[in-house]
């Protein structure tokens, strides 16, 4: 397991690190030599991580912490058999690309321990999943110059709306294990977008791909009411309010 | 990878339009449990009160019960209410 927790992020940290497409590996390089912070960077230790304090410290403002994983949903449940599943990326990239469920899943992967924050209050601690970084999933479509937004799509029609630059250098994967075992339906499974930093909107559920733009198209809340961003440490939660 | 025996704790949730009655009202400021409305995406005419509820999201969403598609959605921000009424080819009110 090399776990590389996120979730704890404080605000611009993501804007301090180079956005141009730089592999996973020598991002979390770089990430670890500059960025080393409690709760930030490293695996859960035994000795005094998961304390009370620690705890509250990465607990942003107005929300609670919870211990089970609350199921949200704004519709029934996709099930998409595995042999007609596919992942795409398209739009401002020099060759779109397609991948199988069987292609996917052998896309160099990385276990991932974040902690979630949820817009209606909960933040769980300590969520281990398993997935492919963006990082890794761009670099083999290779992005044009002038793709800025992405938004990503999932079955279901639900979609959400993210800058490059706040999924890019580690910051997001897609995530098909959830806790060891194979990402449940009600979770999002065949496969979920993460985005530790963001309230867990945006990381789409039932995800079948990004699509890359030039300007900012807003998703399915962030369409309705929801902060366009949703920065938890800055509890961006509505817009206009 | 559907199995019939799995339970799925998000159908559990789903409630009928009715139960949200009281949130349709305030937003609408008018009763709307018994105001027909047509589904954009399939031309199906049910109740709002017979629209299939998810609550449990960041706002919520009124589905159609024939088609699945989502007729109307509604949001609370602590300011304002803001409703979606774009999957509804009509909602139709009486005059009395
Ligand atoms: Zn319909």
């Amino acid at each position: 397991m090399d776990g590389l927790r996120v979730g704890g992020y404080r605000r611009g940290v993501g804007h301090r690190l180079d956005t141009r497409l730089v592999g996973w590996r020598r991002t979390l390089r770089v990430m670890t030599e500059r960025f080393v912070t409690r709760g930030f960077v490293g695996r859960p230790r035994p000795d005094g991580e998961g304390t009370a304090g620690d705890a509250r410290s990465r607990t942003p403002p107005g929300q609670y912490l919870t211990t089970d994983f609350p199921v949200l949903s704004a519709g029934p449940t996709p099930r998409t058999p595995l042999d007609r599943w596919s992942f795409f990326i398209e739009g401002l990239v020099r060759e779109p690309m397609t991948w199988t469920w069987d292609e996917f899943t052998a896309l160099p992967a990385r276990d991932w321990t974040v902690d979630i924050s949820c817009v209606t209050k909960w933040t769980k601690l300590d969520m281990r999943w398993r997935g492919v970084s963006v990082d890794t999933l761009f670099e083999a479509v290779e992005l044009l110059p002038t793709a800025a937004f992405a938004i990503a799509s999932s079955d279901g029609g639900y979609t959400t709306n993210l800058p490059i630059s706040d999924i890019l250098n580690g910051q997001a994967f897609v995530a098909w294990e959830y806790d060891g075992k194979p990402l449940a339906p009600e979770h999002g499974g065949p496969a979920r977008l993460v985005v530790p930093g963001r309230y867990f909107w945006k990381s789409a559920k039932w995800v079948r791909g990004i699509r890359l733009l030039d300007r900012d198209v807003p998703g399915f809340w962030e369409g309705l009411g929801y902060h366009n961003r949703g920065d938890q440490w800055l509890e961006e939660r509505y817009s206009g309010d | 990878m559907a199995d019939d025996t799995t339970v799925d704790p998000v159908e559990g949730q789903v409630l009928d339009g009715n139960a949200v009655g009281g949130l349709l009202a305030t937003a609408f400021g008018a009763e709307m449990t018994e105001v027909p409305g047509e589904c954009a995406h399939c031309g199906t005419v049910s109740m709002v009160g017979e629209l299939r509820a998810y609550v449990r999201a960041p706002g919520t969403v009124l589905r159609c019960p024939a088609c699945s598609g989502v007729v109307l959605r509604v949001v609370e921000t602590p300011n304002a209410t803001l409703i979606d009424v774009r999957g509804a080819a009509y909602l139709r009110f009486e005059r009395r």
